[in-house]
């Protein structure tokens, strides 16, 4: 898992060192400062730190077989999850809206491709979960294979970390 | 066996180096002609011999050892040997000073020829690459050319390049290396003809069906002549007399030609083409593919997508009367 | 007798059961063998596309083959090359034979490893559908931007390139994690780091410079599919983008690749010389580190493949310096195999010729590198047919040569029969001449004026003999390929049996018998030292290697394991899924609907392979 999460990282690497390098090269409007809604983000970037920490829950429920807690942790985790990829469609279609659709200019180029990467992870890691929920559900999951869902909390996590470092990046720093 | 392999190598370097030192090449970068391409050619002529050197010696031992140590019964098992610390330090240290060697004039070659020229009275050329022919301006002189340059002998020559649609690479071996042209950057090449004569150029990245077929020449010339030409070339297209010619500028100016290409001094004021103000006086059709000869440029004009596949310039239908025409008529463009 | 017995047996462990056991086999050994297969068909494509660019080159000015369809003939070669037959045949070698060395059952993920093979295979037919419908890609191996726009190429081409390579590298990463973990997490008790064969260890090597140099690749290619599909400017110099980047992305990804095909042959010529030089290696630590500072510094010299951008003297400076570094670990490498062959029991077997060649003909192709890492000599031989000679030297020299040298060195032990060693010296011979008269005559043509990527060259470059001599070259190279063909049919047909170790190699693989049985090792072996089937004797103070009974051959693996092994058993998730993702692909051509098809039968198969109990089997 951890060699998956190395090369992750070059991944979002690269996309981030794209952004950046463009960030100032615009030669049409709307700009970052334009559209970006701070606050709202926020509260998104809030629910996703949360997930991560349902997820630590779950994680010590299921190692400790408690199943019954564990599935509800799980699911909070995969439903904050849900909550954040919402926003994100928000945003996106809040951005169209305003003028800013993907094709737009170098801006709405790399940021829909660079967050919308990062939502790919999180609904890939919804998907994850749901497959341990699935799992518990049919009594396949127990302390016996806690691990499988360490791994799955190691993902999650770390796609957490990545938006962080996109949000002070995209949000804080424009 | 294995001295087959050094027998196989040793005939095919003598006789690939007898070809090579044969003949006449005009697009050689082991032929320089310039303080430019001059510097190149030292440099890889010192790591060349470097590594000839490395390449005996790597291979002597290698084939020594293979002869001496192939199997032999009367030897018994051989004995194991785990390393040596002295050998591995040796052939560490050696091949990096060598790279020391060839490091040092590398870089001094470096900021020498990625450096803009300082020469204050250089002659700056400015070269546009489309697919896939060369626009050529001279700013100082008004000139606009195509396919080919005249640079006078003994004159540094600065070289803007820059791009109207992909990626192209401007490159006289004789003159100087290889600079790309990228959209949306310029770049810069500099050199200093040392003598007279006509070498050959081509496009040197890759841009697309036609990138094979996308040279150009450069023409040095003595001062004077240089400046006969500059004279010409800064004016209009001749009056043409000739009747036959007089008919193909008829042919010209009524047909699609007028749209993509500009004669100066007449209703030709195409921009998608190149200038044919003074082609007649060029020495190739099509961006170096054809000498200019009336035949040629008459099969040129009847079926260009033959003579050049791919090229933007259409077919354009004429009787063979009009064809040679035209073909008078471009001639006499001088 | 006995060893018969087990090579009987082991056929039936591997070769029996039909196309289905295949399709839903999650044995290493069964889908190295796939691998293999896969990408010799590939390598014989894409040499047949050599052939006919060498017959348009034969002389000047020829129209044998229209400019497009020869552009295209070049991207696909190079491509197909580096993806679908160079890569698919070292992984091949990582599936049979490293689980074998390192003394394992199977890789640590088999269903995983059984994917990465189908989307690799679905990749390559998917590239070359292209053809079929309105031309391949034409953009060269690395499609630089701006001409791969929809504005310059129009047509599916590059859709073709991006989707297929996007798809290839999925399963490369994916396979580049399962062997990291393998080797990681699966050595035979007493395999240290320190005592695993060479092979091994470039695996692991490979391994981590697939997963780095992978995913910028991934993201230039996303980057150019949506500029192609949805408008954006990732490489628009008119919305302010800097074409430039791809070449970044590509190179940073491009060179590392280079040394992902090289180092596998490194491996096996490190494992063959010492085999059939009766001699353990020369020099092991420092190989080892050698190869773990080519693959470093092969990060940090991407930008000598743009020395004619005009980046600046200081960047082309730093770059070139960093690339002639790379010299001194691989000349560490040449100078140890030598030292090696030095005081050996030389034993000229196919693999043993191969592996010689390889010192003697990669050190040519890596000398001419080293006139490229210089920028100023460079601005002349790049882009021409100097660079040509270079890397089909290092790449056929290194990579093809140490490839047919492990094709020859571990094909008993996949087959149980021996190969020939005549036709293989009749293989080795035309394939050494071949590679001399093609590629030597270029590093004269592209000096004296021969651009790559041209369809035809006019007459007056006076170019017409060099480009003659590497026609007839090319020629010789395809005959070369007759003796190959033939030994492999012969020997599977008639070949002499080979026991478990024709060769009385060193290394932990040879201690089965040929084929191996499924479960490869009856008992897992205790290894005490680097070359464990040379030296009987058990070193002071670890005990012997368990269940096996000290005697005549007390390295050899028992016929049948003491107590029943337990083996994941087949499972056909990992075709479904590739499938999903193949029609996933082809809706990325451009239909909505097919690829959400695509992705819903790639869910159902993702939740299929998660549910499907990993149930044992005997
Ligand atoms: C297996 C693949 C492989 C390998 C191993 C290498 C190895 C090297 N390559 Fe090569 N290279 C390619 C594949 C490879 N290359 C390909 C495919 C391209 C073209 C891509 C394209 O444009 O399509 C390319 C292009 C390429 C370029 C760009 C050329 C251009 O386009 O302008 C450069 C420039 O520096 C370069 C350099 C090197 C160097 C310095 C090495 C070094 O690693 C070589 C080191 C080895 C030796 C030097 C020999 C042994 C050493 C000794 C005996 C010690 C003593 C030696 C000395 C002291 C010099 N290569
Ligand atoms: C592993 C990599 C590899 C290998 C092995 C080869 C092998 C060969 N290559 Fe290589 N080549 C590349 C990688 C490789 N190439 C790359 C990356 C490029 C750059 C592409 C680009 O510019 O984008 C390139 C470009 C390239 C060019 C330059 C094209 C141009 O710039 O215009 C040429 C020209 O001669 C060439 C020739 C050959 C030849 C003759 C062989 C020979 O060795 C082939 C030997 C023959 C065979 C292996 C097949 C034998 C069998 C048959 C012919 C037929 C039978 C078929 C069946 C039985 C099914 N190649
Ligand atoms: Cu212009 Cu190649
Ligand atoms: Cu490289």
């Amino acid at each position: 898992m951890w060699s998956f999460i190395g090369s992750e990282c070059m991944l979002f690497g690269t996309l981030i060192a794209t952004f950046l390098v463009y960030r100032s090269r615009n030669v049409v409007g709307p700009y970052p400062a334009d559209l970006l809604n701070i606050p709202f983000i926020t509260v998104t970037t809030f629910v996703l730190l949360m997930s991560s920490l349902m997820m630590v829950l779950a994680l010590a429920a299921v190692s400790k077989g408690d199943m019954k807690m564990g599935k509800i942790w799980l699911f909070l985790t995969a439903l904050f999850g849900l909550i954040f990829l919402g926003g994100q469609y928000y945003e996106f279609s809040h951005f169209v809206h305003e003028g800013l659709p993907l094709s737009r200019n170098l801006f709405s180029s790399t940021f829909f491709v660079l967050t919308g990467t990062h939502g790919a992870h999180v609904a890939g890691g919804v998907l994850w979960l749901s497959t341990l929920l699935v799992r518990a559900q049919m009594g396949k999951l127990d302390e016996k294979n806690a691990e499988t869902v360490e791994i799955a909390g190691l993902y999650w996590h770390f796609v957490d970390v990545v938006w962080i470092v996109l949000f002070t990046l995209i949000y804080l720093l424009v | 066996i294995l001295n087959r392999r050094l027998l196989i190598a040793a005939a095919l370097v003598i006789a690939v180096v007898a070809g090579a030192c044969g003949g006449e090449y005009p697009q050689s970068a082991l032929h320089p002609e310039s303080d430019f391409a001059e510097r190149l050619d030292v440099l890889f002529a010192q790591i060349f011999w470097w590594a000839v050197g490395v390449f005996v010696v790597v291979e002597g031992i290698l084939l020594y050892t293979v002869f001496r140590w192939r199997e032999n019964p009367e030897r018994g098992r051989p004995k194991e040997v785990h390393g040596h610390t002295m050998m591995e330090i040796g052939w560490t240290l050696v091949p990096a000073l060598i790279l020391v060697a060839i490091a040092i004039p590398t870089i001094r070659t470096i900021f020498i020829v990625d450096n803009p020229t300082t020469d204050p009275d250089a002659l700056t050329v400015e070269a546009v690459g489309r697919q896939w022919w060369w626009e050529f301006n001279y700013p100082e002189l008004g000139i606009q050319t195509a396919n080919e340059i005249h640079i006078p002998v003994g004159r540094t020559i600065d070289v803007r390049v820059r791009s109207a649609d992909v990626l192209h690479s401007f490159w006289v071996p004789r003159l100087g290396g290889k600079r790309d042209l990228v959209p949306g950057r310029e770049n810069q090449i500099w050199f200093t003809a040392d003598s007279t004569g006509v070498y050959w150029g081509q496009c040197a990245e890759y841009c697309g069906t036609a990138h094979a077929l996308m040279s150009f020449r450069v023409i040095v010339d003595t001062p004077e002549d240089f400046d006969a030409w500059a004279a010409v070339n800064a004016g209009g297209a001749v009056t043409i007399q000739d009747a036959e010619a007089r008919a193909g500028k008829a042919v010209f100016e009524s047909n699609a030609c007028v749209s993509c290409h500009t004669i100066r001094g007449t209703i030709a004021q195409g921009q998608f083409g190149p200038d044919l103000t003074h082609f007649g006086s060029r020495l190739t059709i099509g961006a170096g593919i054809l000498d200019n000869t009336l035949e040629n440029l008459r099969y040129w004009i009847d079926s260009t997508q033959h003579a050049k596949p791919g090229n933007f310039m259409p077919e354009v239908q004429l009787t063979d009367a009009q064809v040679a025409q035209l073909a008078a008529y471009l001639l006499a463009l001088r | 007798m006995s060893a018969d017995a087990a090579t009987h047996e082991g056929h039936e462990g591997l070769y029996e059961g039909g196309i289905w056991s295949w399709l839903t086999t999650v044995d290493h050994k069964r889908i190295g063998i796939l691998y293999f297969v896969t990408g010799l068909i590939f390598l014989l494509i894409a040499g047949l596309e050599g052939q006919l660019i060498r017959t348009q080159l034969a002389q000047s000015e020829l129209r044998i083959l229209d400019p497009d369809f020869y552009n295209q003939l070049f991207t696909m070669h190079g491509t197909t090359m580096v993806f679908f037959a160079g890569m698919p045949l070292i992984t091949a070698f990582f599936n049979y034979v490293v689980p074998l060395q390192i003394g394992a059952r199977d890789v640590a993920f088999p269903r995983l490893n059984a994917f990465s093979y189908w989307v690799l295979l679905f990749a390559g037919i998917f590239l070359y559908s292209s053809f079929a419908f309105g031309g391949a890609p034409d953009g060269g191996w690395f499609a630089y931007q701006p001409l791969t726009n929809p504005e310059y190429s129009p047509g599916l081409g590059m859709d073709f390139y991006i989707l297929a390579l996007l798809l290839a590298g999925v399963g490369s990463i994916a396979g580049g994690v399962n062997f990291l973990v393998t080797i990681v997490n699966m050595r035979a008790p007493g395999m240290t780091f320190m005592r695993m064969p060479l092979f091994t260890w470039m695996t692991l090597i490979v391994a981590i410079l697939i997963l780095l140099c992978f995913p910028p690749f991934t993201i230039g290619l996303v980057f150019m599919l949506f500029d192609r599909s949805f408008g954006t400017h990732f490489f628009d110099a008119a919305a302010g983008a800097d074409p430039v980047l791809w070449q970044h992305l590509f190179w940073v990804f491009g060179h590392p690749a280079v040394y992902i095909l090289l180092l596998p042959a490194f491996g096996v010529v490190s494992d063959v010389i010492p085999a059939f030089s009766k001699k353990g290696l020369f020099g092991y630590p420092v190989i080892v580190f050698s190869g773990i500072l080519i693959a470093f510094l092969g990060f940090g010299v991407w930008v000598h493949h743009m020395f004619s951008v005009g980046l600046g003297p200081i960047v082309n400076a730093v770059f070139g310096g960093a690339t002639m570094l790379i010299a001194i670990p691989t000349g560490i490498k040449i100078f140890n195999w030598i030292a090696t062959l030095w005081g050996g029991q030389l034993k000229f077997t196919p693999a043993m010729l191969f592996a010689i060649g390889l010192v003697g003909t990669f050190t040519i192709g890596g000398l001419s590198g080293v006139m490229h890492a210089s920028p100023p000599s460079d601005l002349q031989q790049t882009d021409t047919y100097f660079v040509v000679a270079h890397f089909h030297y290092v790449l056929i020299g290194g990579t093809v040569f140490g490839l047919f040298s492990g094709l020859y060195y571990w094909f008993p032990k996949a087959t149980g029969k021996m190969m020939s060693d005549s036709l293989g010296a009749w293989h080795f011979w035309l394939t050494f001449i071949a590679l001399n008269v093609t590629f030597f005559p270029m590093h004269f043509s592209g000096l004296l004026g021969m651009p790559r990527r041209t369809f035809t060259y006019a007459e007056g470059l006076g170019l017409d003999t060099f480009n003659l001599i590497s026609t007839v070259g090319a020629f010789i190279f395809t005959v070369s390929f007759i003796p190959l063909v033939w030994n492999l049919l012969k020997s599977l047909r008639s070949g002499p049996d080979a026991g478990p170790n024709p060769w009385d190699a060193h290394t932990l693989e040879w201690t089965m018998s040929s084929p191996p049985p499924h479960y490869n090792f009856a008992v897992l072996p205790q290894v005490n030292r680097r070359d464990p089937m040379w030296h009987p004797h058990v070193e002071p103070g670890a005990e012997p290697p368990a269940g096996v009974t000290l005697g005549v051959e007390p390295r050899l693996q028992p016929e049948v394991p003491p107590e029943p092994v337990i083996m994941p058993g087949p499972s056909f998730w990992p075709l479904f899924l590739a499938v999903g993702l193949l029609i996933a692909t082809i809706g990325g051509l451009g239909s909505l609907p097919v690829a959400l098809v695509g992705a819903a039968i790639s869910l159902v198969g993702l939740f299929g392979w998660a549910f499907e109990p990993v149930e044992g089997e005997h």
